[in-house]
This record gives C-alpha cells, sequence and structure tokens, in this order.
C-alpha cells in the first residue's frame, strides 16, 4: 500500500496539524512503509470472526444523575491559555 | 544490612522504617541528594517535587511514630508524568503539557498518597508514552543506567532509570504494548502489567484506552506485588475497572513453583532473539524445572500479526485521544493565531512531536473513511483470534514463559530514524495487552556487555499471584534482581 501526498495531506486536514511539504514526503514514505506491514492481516482468514474492541467484557454502569463535583470554574480556567469573564477565548470566528 | 538507604529494596525499607531504624525525612533527602548527583547523566526525572516529598515524610514519619503506618508509609516513589498529581506539574513529556498543572488527582497517586507514599517526582517517559526507547520524550532521551551511550527502553524508561540506579525505591509507570516490562528488562528491574481493569486508568493521560494500564516497577516481586496490593481495586470513576476482590498479593507470593504447568510459547523463541537472550532464557527455563516448575512447550500462532494489529488499533485510539489537544481549555497554545483553525493547527503541529504526529497520522488514516474496514475492523477480529490463542493456551498451563524483549538494551539514535524497526522490537510484549493479560518482566542474566536480560512471565486474566509468586521463588533462587550498575 503506497501512501500519495495528496492522501497524506487530507489526512493531515482531518487530523488538525499544519503540515510541511517537505513532511508531506516524509509521512507519505513512512506511513506506506507502516502500511505496508499491516498488509501482513490480509493473510489471516476472518470471517466470523466478532470484532473486540475491549479486553473484558464491560457493561456500562450509570451512576446517579447528581453532581458529585462543582464549583470548579476558576480552577479550570486557570489551566486556559486564555480566558476572560468565566470564558475560554478564542479567535474570533465570524466576522 | 546496607549502609546507604538509597539501595534497600521496598520491603527492606518498609521493615526498617516500621522499627525505627530509618527516618522517611532522612531517607527522602538521602534520595533528593543522589537524584542532584546522578539524575544530570541519566535524565530519569522531569520534575522534583523536593518540598512536597519532605513534608510528606514528615507526616510518614509522625504516622509511623504512632504505630499508625502501613508497608508504604514513607516509602520514596517516583511517578511516571502520566499520572496527573494535583498542583503538581504533569508533561506527558509533550511540549503541549509544557505548563499543565492539573486540578486533579489519579485514582492510583491518591490510593499510594493515602497509604502514606511519598512522591520525589515525575519521572521522564516517550512523550504520550508513544515510543519504545524513551527518544521522543520533550525533555530529551533517559540513559540506561547500565551503559549511559544505550536507550532505557520505553516508555517508562524514566521510572524503570530511576529504580536501577537508586533514585528512588520504587516507581510507577504504565504499559499500552510493553511500556513497562520492556524498559523493565533493559534496566534489570522487575515491572508489571496488571489485567486490564485491575487497576483504575482516572487520571491517567490517556494513549489507547482499550490497552493502557498502570503499574509497580520495582527491584523485586515481592515489592511489586507490596505496590499493586494498594494500586489494584474497583474505581467507580473508571467505567472499565473491574469490581473483583483484590487478593492478598503479599500472602500469596509464597506459593511456589511446584507441580505448576509453565508454557513455553514456540513463537517467542523462534528467529530474531539474540543468542545471549536465548541462553539466559533456557538457562532461566532449567532453573524453572529444578524449581519444580512443569514446562509445556505450547503454541501462540497469532503472535506475529500482533504488530501490525497493535499499530492500527493503538494510533486510531490515540488519535481520538489526543484530539482534545487544541490549545483552547489547557496546555500549548500557540502564538498569534489568525483564526480558531489556524490555533488548532498550529498548536497541534507545534505542541506535538514527530513519532506522536506520526501515531495521530496513522491513526485518523485507518480510521478515514474507505478505509475503516480494511484496517480497523479487520485488526479488531485479528485482536479477538490472538485472546483466542492465549485462552486456548491457559486450559493447558498455568502460566507462559518467554523472553520480554529480542534483544538487549540498544544504543541512543540506532533505531530513531526507522519506524518500523522500532516498531518490530516489541513483538514478545503487545500481543499481551491485546488480550488484556497481566505479565510482568524480570531480570534472568546479563549479557557479554553487562546489560541486563528481562524474563516475561504472562498469565491468566485476574492471576497477578500466579506470576508474582512464580516470580518470587525464582528471585528467591537466583540474585540477578539484585544487582546494581555502577555509577
Amino acid at each position: 500500500m503506497s501512501i500519495k501526498a495528496d492522501t497524506v495531506k487530507h489526512v493531515a486536514n482531518l487530523a488538525r496539524l499544519t503540515i510541511s511539504e517537505e513532511e508531506v514526503e516524509t509521512y507519505a514514505d513512512q506511513l506506506s512503509q507502516i502500511l505496508g506491514l499491516m498488509d501482513q492481516l490480509n493473510s489471516l482468514p476472518t470471517d466470523g470472526v466478532t470484532p473486540m474492541s475491549h479486553a473484558v467484557e464491560i457493561s456500562m454502569p450509570a451512576r446517579e444523575d447528581t453532581v458529585t463535583n462543582g464549583d470548579m470554574q476558576e480552577i479550570l480556567l486557570a489551566c486556559a491559555p486564555d480566558s476572560e469573564q468565566g470564558h475560554f477565548r478564542v479567535p474570533k470566528i465570524i466576522e | 544490612m546496607f549502609s546507604d538507604p538509597t539501595r534497600l529494596s521496598l520491603s527492606q525499607t518498609a521493615d526498617q522504617l516500621k522499627k525505627r531504624q530509618l527516618s522517611s525525612e532522612k531517607l527522602v533527602l538521602a534520595f533528593l541528594e543522589r537524584i542532584e548527583t546522578i539524575n544530570p547523566e541519566i535524565n530519569a526525572y522531569i520534575t522534583l517535587d523536593r518540598i512536597g516529598a519532605i513534608r510528606g515524610a514528615q507526616e510518614a514519619d509522625k504516622r509511623l511514630d504512632a504505630k499508625q503506618g502501613g508497608p508504604l508509609t514513607g516509602i520514596p516513589l517516583a511517578i511516571k508524568d502520566l499520572f496527573c498529581t494535583q498542583g503538581v506539574r504533569t508533561t506527558c513529556a509533550s511540549k503541549i503539557l509544557n505548563n499543565f498543572t492539573p486540578p486533579y488527582e489519579s485514582t492510583v497517586t491518591t490510593r499510594l498518597k493515602a497509604a502514606g507514599a511519598v512522591m520525589l517526582g515525575k519521572t521522564n517517559m516517550d512523550e504520550f508514552a508513544m515510543g519504545s526507547s524513551n527518544e521522543t520524550s520533550f525533555f530529551g532521551s533517559v540513559k540506561n543506567p547500565w551503559d549511559k551511550s544505550r536507550i532505557p527502553g520505553g516508555s517508562s524508561g524514566g521510572s524503570a532509570a530511576a529504580v536501577a540506579a537508586n533514585l528512588c525505591t520504587a516507581a510507577l509507570g504504565t504499559d499500552t504494548g510493553g511500556s513497562i516490562r520492556q524498559p523493565a528488562a533493559l534496566t534489570g528491574i522487575t515491572g508489571l502489567k496488571p489485567t486490564y481493569g485491575r487497576v483504575s486508568r482516572f487520571g491517567m493521560i490517556a494513549f489507547a484506552s482499550s490497552l493502557d494500564q498502570a503499574g509497580p516497577m520495582t527491584q523485586s516481586a515481592e515489592d511489586a506485588a507490596l505496590l499493586l496490593q494498594t494500586m489494584a481495586g474497583h474505581d467507580p470513576k473508571d467505567a472499565t475497572s473491574i469490581n473483583a476482590p483484590v487478593p492478598d498479593y503479599v500472602a500469596e507470593l509464597n506459593t511456589g513453583l511446584k507441580g505448576r504447568k509453565v508454557g513455553i510459547p514456540a513463537e517467542y523463541f523462534s528467529e530474531g532473539l539474540s543468542q545471549s537472550v536465548r541462553e539466559a532464557l533456557e538457562t532461566a527455563k532449567k532453573q524453572f524445572e529444578a524449581l519444580g516448575a512443569e514446562l509445556v512447550p505450547l503454541s501462540l500462532p497469532t503472535t506475529k500479526q500482533a504488530i501490525p494489529t497493535y499499530y492500527i488499533l493503538a494510533p486510531a485510539e490515540a488519535s481520538s485521544n489526543l484530539a482534545r489537544y487544541d490549545g483552547v481549555r489547557f496546555g500549548y497554545r500557540c502564538d498569534n493565531p489568525q483564526d480558531l483553525r489556524d490555533l488548532f493547527f498550529r498548536t497541534r503541529a507545534e505542541g506535538f512531536g514527530s513519532e506522536v504526529k506520526r501515531r495521530i497520522m496513522l491513526g485518523t488514516y485507518v480510521l478515514s473513511s474507505g478505509y475503516y474496514d480494511a484496517y480497523y475492523r479487520k485488526a479488531q477480529k485479528v485482536r479477538r483470534l490472538i485472546a483466542n490463542d492465549f485462552k486456548a493456551a491457559f486450559e493447558k498451563v498455568d502460566l507462559l514463559l518467554a523472553p520480554t524483549t529480542p534483544d538487549t538494551a540498544f544504543k541512543l539514535g540506532e533505531k530513531t530514524d526507522d519506524p518500523v524497526q522500532m516498531y518490530l522490537s516489541d513483538i514478545f510484549t503487545i500481543n499481551v495487552n491485546l488480550a488484556g493479560l497481566p505479565a510482568l518482566s524480570i531480570p534472568c542474566g546479563f549479557d557479554n556487555a553487562n546489560l541486563p536480560i528481562g524474563l516475561q512471565l504472562i498469565g491468566r486474566p485476574l492471576d497477578e499471584s500466579g506470576i508474582l509468586s512464580a516470580a518470587h521463588a525464582y528471585q528467591q533462587a537466583t540474585d540477578w534482581h539484585t544487582r546494581n550498575p555502577a555509577l
């Protein structure tokens, strides 16, 4: 499986990563190599096998819908790169 | 008895602390002094919490004076910089979290602190735990205490090096594809990855959520049992944590090897295994037999498929988990973003290192429209086959014995330009994560260059006791785990 430059750019866009033209080439090359390794799996028949998404069978336990913490606005905003009047601040979205 | 308390094992330290032959404060100060001297060459720690450690030690001493301490009270620990620690910077060895101080504490460190353990600091690691050599850290590589021109393994390389170089009594690591066991093997210490779900993941910075698990990194199996005792148990804050009773790991340590069936998977002893590792393992197998174990040759046919399976599933989960780093709510933000799109794209491009970006790209690709079934779905199916292989093996045997790594520690820089070669070195550890099983690595010899060799024991789900007691029996009969590097 060989990955083309266009695909790399498309994937970088999906992943929200700026990449340089130089990186496009490197990724195309490295991802192709890695995917070559992955194509080994095609030799293994898996018809009828149930996909496994977790190591243990888990049910999703639900807790009471009550507040167990709270009043953390200041503490959480203190982690933010930019905040104002109780909100996270980002560049203008709509002109 | 050692005159230098930094050399003591956890169980020896606990004993001396309890008898008040040693104070936790004195011990912590001895470690801080040793770290000052030795850490600059090893780079095991990212952040030290000197004041917090001394204060914690003083409190522990009070508890111990009042005879209210437990086996972990006053024990100085190194914590992988992936566990959120309230008020202490937590970076995951990434530029994107360089300035992040968590507003909350992970369940594991909460439990350890409640038991009186003292945190010396946060250890270096591969960025976001993605790596097998500790070379992807934003804070620079960790050096192997046995040979500083070599890697300590990864991703918990800082914790492994800290234990091996006696820069802490014991440490915490995390293991997604071998990140506890592989560095433990390459630095000559004991490292245990518990069953998936045995230890809470709450407050651990996520890499691949269906594979990540925290575990102890120590001088011996006995020390690992002591730490696991406090770490393990159900946590309502982690929906994947298993609600099953926690056995008395320490009491069950002395079960011995007599009559136990130890499987030897042929695929782990095939080509690719270095001569020195093979020889050390052959000797260890004979010692297991001499201790009363019955060796049973068997096969795990899907072993080789684990690498492609893992390197589809883990990056897929990572690409999704790492979507949260957007420069809005916490962590790094790029300078002067032009608009929101620029903010996201540049923050992530500047904040993540190259291996993390490679895995995000890979994960995004295998999950993208048109490729999902060919890669992600296929890998999930193969994951089931891998787990089934182990299930079948455990119908015949009680535990499995295998090498932890194909070779001893490689040179810094040797594999950094070749991701595929780096990924292939995980061949003996990632299978266990895919199946969710408990496994540990213990030292079983040295190669000609005096580099440690690791032996891996793999157990049935929730049978940490089974592998810890086997390791303990081996360590009672051998002294590999007591060797220290010359520093």
